[in-house]
């Protein structure tokens, strides 16, 4: 085998093919092999067998970018800086005074908000993700309300703004930064992570420090965190304004972002519910009788209250078996018996979240590809 | 254990040796030239195959636009045209 043939053998079913004649398998410093996209600036999946625990460990998390200029950072002389128009007292937190904060740890996913754009139908210009964008882990740090209690957030405050250590190599090109509305920085979920998985941050996913925003697309966890700004206006720039934008209307989304609607649109926010089977891919060798699926199931953070399958097409369906609750916001792991025969067997699988949204079976198609839920269907060849 | 997972544990031992670079190769046809000169200052020209080959003149057309406007690359319009129409001809559909 060769890097680039293992990673043929990754490659999700149905992403562009351009990214068959260069792709390879990888080995970044820390990290176990994952699917090469770009390496600089770095976009790396995770290919599926990473999915087969529900907390994704840090040497199998996927790593993504937009800009290309990444500085190490020494953890000892790191500073955020917390202010902004709409902050009373503004402050800078070294590692230390983070570190000295009341910790909080939550388990959440972080799926980038592109994940399986690649799987779009037609496709869409973009990074061509297959299943792998994302991860679960358990993420430990201070709350980003305790933050802002000290830099005096003020009532005033409709947004607060996160920008990170990384930036773009020319100047011109608008550096990253992004703002979620006040009400969501101030829920007790959202905080300033510096460990994971009770590691400190890998450098490629966000260290010392980044902002973990559960139940939201990853867009909005800002690695490497060196300003967080409480706004008394929306924040502008390219990646608020032209960039991360679903069209009003088209998705079940609860959690809205108000001041930075249109008429036509609303940025990203929360996850759609999903799933993923991870025990097999499509088109696998079984014997035929019975054959043990498994896989994992999440969502925007109401959790998981049924994972269904269907051999028929989807016509009837089944409950599969629900695994350990890391809670709402975490990977759910569910596993089924499916009886197959000889030839050729379907396995589709549907996930109802609390609030009892399910997947599509219709692509809901955007030109940008986000929110991508289409329930899997993959056939498995017994003989 | 799938060949894969032999496969990935393998590659696993390569870290202490180092990653390979990423290498691309564009398609040589004429335009390659401007495409190589101005598009890989901020990032891998991976971009190009990975965004192939289904984007058609419009989409094309579209990416080199974003690349100037949005992001601030400083390309002149005729090395621009030189680009757009390489990439329909060898990445477009
Ligand atoms: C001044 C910087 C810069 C230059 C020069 C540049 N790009 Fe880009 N390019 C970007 C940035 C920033 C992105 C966004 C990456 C992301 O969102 O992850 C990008 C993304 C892309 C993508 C991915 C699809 C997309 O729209 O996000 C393609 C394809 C691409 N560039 C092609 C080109 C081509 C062709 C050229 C030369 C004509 C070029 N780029 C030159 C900055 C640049």
């Amino acid at each position: 085998f060769s890097e680039a043939q293992a990673a043929l053998a990754e490659l999700t079913p149905g992403v562009p093919t351009g990214v068959e004649s260069y792709a390879k398998m990888a080995t970044l410093p820390g990290k176990k092999p994952l699917i090469e996209l770009a390496d600089r600036p770095p976009n790396y999946e995770s290919p599926l067998e990473y999915f087969r625990t529900p907390i994704t460990p840090n040497d199998e998390f996927f790593v993504r970018y937009h800009l290309a200029d990444i500085p190490e950072i020494d953890p000892k002389t790191y500073k955020v800086k917390v202010g902004g128009d709409a902050a009373g007292t503004p402050i800078e937190l070294s590692l230390d005074d983070l570190k000295a904060l009341p910790a909080v740890e939550v388990v959440a996913v972080n799926q980038c908000s592109g994940n399986r754009r690649g799987l779009s139908k037609p496709h869409v210009a973009g990074v061509e993700w297959g299943y792998g964008a994302m991860g679960c882990a358990r993420w430990k740090g201070a709350k980003l309300k305790d933050i802002l209690a000290k830099a005096g957030i003020k009532s005033d405050a409709i947004e607060v703004s996160f920008n990170g250590a990384d930036g773009p190599v020319a100047d011109k090109t608008p550096d990253f930064i992004k703002s979620i509305p006040a009400w969501k920085a101030l829920e007790d979920t959202t905080i300033v992570a510096y460990e994971m998985n009770g590691q400190p941050l890998p450098h490629l996913n966000g260290a010392p420090a980044r902002i973990i925003v559960p139940g939201w697309t990853g867009t909005y966890w800002m690695k490497h965190i060196t300003e967080i700004n409480a706004l008394t206006k929306p924040l502008g720039g390219f990646w608020m304004v032209a960039a991360y934008r679903i069209p009003l209307g088209k998705f079940p989304i609860r959690d809205r972002f108000v001041s930075q609607e249109t008429a036509a649109n609303t940025p990203i926010t929360e996850i759609v519910v999903n799933s993923l089977i991870t025990s097999h891919r499509d088109g696998a060798k079984v014997k035929a009788g019975k054959v043990a699926v498994s896989g994992i199931a999440w969502d925007g953070g109401y959790g998981i209250r049924s994972v269904e399958v269907s051999t028929d097409g989807g016509k009837t369906w089944v409950s599969a078996k629900l695994g350990e609750d890391l809670g709402k916001f975490a990977f759910r792991p569910w596993s089924i018996d499916v009886d197959t025969k000889p030839g050729k067997n379907t396995v589709m699988v549907n996930a109802t979240n609390a609030i009892g949204q399910s997947q599509t079976s219709e692509l809901i198609f955007n030109p940008a590809g986000y929110h991508n839920n289409v329930m899997q269907n993959i056939t498995l060849t017994a003989s | 254990m799938t060949k894969i997972t032999i496969a990935l544990a393998a590659l696993a031992s390569l870290a202490a040796v180092g990653a390979s670079a990423q290498e691309v190769k564009l398609k040589q046809a004429p335009g390659v030239d401007a495409v190589e000169a101005n598009c890989q200052a901020c990032h891998t020209l991976a971009y190009i195959p990975m965004n192939s080959p289904f984007l058609n003149a419009a989409g094309w057309d579209a990416e080199v636009t974003k690349m100037i406007k949005a992001f601030g690359a400083p390309i002149d319009d005729g090395d621009a045209k030189a680009i757009a129409d390489y990439l329909k001809k060898n990445y477009g559909t």
